[in-house]
């Protein structure tokens, strides 16, 4: 799966999350800063996240993805159903 | 006699969602041209149940209150308690910064709470297990979620909370959120309450209880309190809140003083788990003890907003409960039943009437009861079919819930 359509797959999970426009999900975008999303609504991306992508996400790991392009790097980096 | 007569305490502001408008004035325009929020339920199959109508709360928008991330986290019934608090806050004037937040409290009473999210996680858990449980559930299945959101969203730092005493919730909320101030552990306090047990759950158990009419025919005339061919009460949703202050701080500011609460009475039947004790008992002590507090005489009052569910055992035993208190004074008073147009709105329906009562005693408009025929008490006044105009001073507003639990308010116009 390209970067591209990883990115468009997490902007649609984050879109269902926090209601944000998916044009907004930005790679350079910190997640808590420029979109708001606080960590109840992390945990719900990261268990959509883990649901779409096999990925699991411990919490200790979670706390420290802080822009979107950390959150993808994450998933290209232990996804177990070959997004990268 | 009162207990705790120093402090005097006042409405300053009032807000509503209800099946018949989603602002006071709204609600009220409708309760006087004696319009119905009950048909039929949209908002889930209703095909396998005994009951089919409600009244639900149409055309309400949580955005216009809250942003979606809070709007998609709380339950409706808790959406609904902070949009009429919202309401209630703008129309009192009172703004809450660093030097008044600890002084603030906030009190929402419900009966049932937030029903939709705990059947709908309850599945979930059940379907997919505990992993896909949203985070912010557990908070958000609490009952005194809708205070905690309101206290969040103005940012009052007073004490804050729930008041579960089922039908009669809205009522207590108001009640003790009176002696609050009259205590003096705060200035003024968010109070009100809020429900929205529309859910299959809720009305394939109520069903189950007997409770519900079953004139699934005819929903707009299903709800017909104090008419002697009813059939059960209607589940409705709803909220209503209203900031109650202490009336020097409220003056101080100058505040729109809307009316005085000067009586409140409860007391518990300890009778039945769903029927009212057969000679009203514990209903006459609530409203009695009300009169007292507010040491207000039977005679004095001019208007009574009936609690009158169009359950034949609530009605029966109200308007008898009426009969003994009042005495010979009782034909003489305009007693109606708004759940006729608004249907049941359990934890809300004691605030929003609260609400009815006070728009009366500034009016000298008294709502109807509609779909009255043919009353219980043909010597009593159910203001049938439509408003009437009476001078109002002192005005008293009933709220009887299952388990017994009894509630009566007393409110009077507001003199310096």
């Amino acid at each position: 799966m390209s970067k591209e359509r990883l990115l468009a797959e997490l902007a649609e999970i984050v879109n269902e999350v926090v209601g944000l426009p998916v044009n907004e999900v930005q790679l350079d975008r910190h997640l808590r800063d420029d979109l708001d999303i606080d960590s109840l609504s992390m945990v719900e991306i990261m268990v959509a996240v883990e649901e779409k992508f096999g990925v699991a996400t411990p919490d200790e790991i979670a706390g420290e993805l802080e822009t979107v392009a950390a959150v993808i790097d994450h998933i290209e980096r232990n996804s177990s159903v070959g997004v990268a | 006699m009162r207990t705790y007569g120093q402090r005097r305490v006042v409405i300053t502001g009032q807000g509503v969602i209800s099946p018949v408008g989603l602002s006071v004035q709204n609600f009220w325009d409708a309760l006087l041209a004696g319009r119905s929020g009950v048909g039929p339920i949209t908002s889930f199959d209703t095909t396998d149940l005994p009951v089919k109508i409600a009244g639900e709360v149409t055309g309400f928008d949580p955005l216009e209150y809250m942003p979606r991330t809070v709007s998609r986290r709380i339950d409706k019934y808790a959406q609904f308690a902070v949009a009429a608090a919202m309401q209630a806050i703008e129309d009192s004037k009172l703004v809450i910064d660093d030097a008044n937040t600890h002084r603030v409290g906030v009190l929402i009473g419900s009966g049932y709470g937030p029903t939709a999210l705990v059947q709908s996680g309850t599945l979930t858990l059940d379907e997919r297990g505990h992993r896909a449980l949203a985070p912010w559930l557990s908070a958000a299945t609490s009952i005194d979620c809708a205070a905690g959101e309101i206290a969040l969203k103005v940012g009052a730092t007073g004490p804050s909370g729930a008041v579960s005493t089922a039908c009669a919730s809205g009522t207590s909320a108001v009640g003790e959120a009176m002696r609050m101030i009259q205590r003096g552990d705060v200035d003024a306090v968010i109070a009100g309450g809020a429900d929205n047990s529309i859910t299959s759950f809720d009305i394939g158990s109520t069903a189950m209880s007997r409770a519900l009419s079953r004139r699934n025919d005819d929903p707009q005339r299903a709800s017909r309190p104090f008419d002697k061919d009813r059939d059960g009460f209607v589940m409705a949703a709803g909220a209503g809140v209203l900031v109650l202050e202490d009336a020097r701080s409220a003056e101080r500011r100058g505040a729109p003083i809307l009316a005085e609460v000067v009586g409140y009475g409860a007391t518990s039947d300890a009778y039945h788990p769903t029927a009212p004790h057969p000679e009203g008992l514990g209903a006459r002590r609530a409203m009695q003890l009300a009169l007292d507090d507010a040491s207000v005489a039977a005679s004095e009052i001019d208007h009574i907003n009936a609690h009158g569910t169009s359950t034949v055992l609530n009605d029966r035993t109200e308007a008898a409960a009426i009969r003994r208190v009042f005495g010979d004074h009782a034909p003489n008073i305009p007693i109606t039943g708004v759940k006729s147009m608004t249907g049941h709105m359990i934890g809300a329906a004691g605030a929003v009437e609260l609400i009815a009562t006070v728009q009366a005693l500034l009016t000298g408009i008294v709502p109807p009861t509609i779909n009255c025929d043919d009353p219980e008490d043909a010597g009593l006044n159910f203001v049938p079919h439509r408003p009437q105009e009476h001078d109002i001073r002192v005005a008293m507003s009933n709220s009887f819930g299952f388990a017994g639990h009894n509630a009566t308010l007393v409110v009077r116009r507001f003199e310096h």
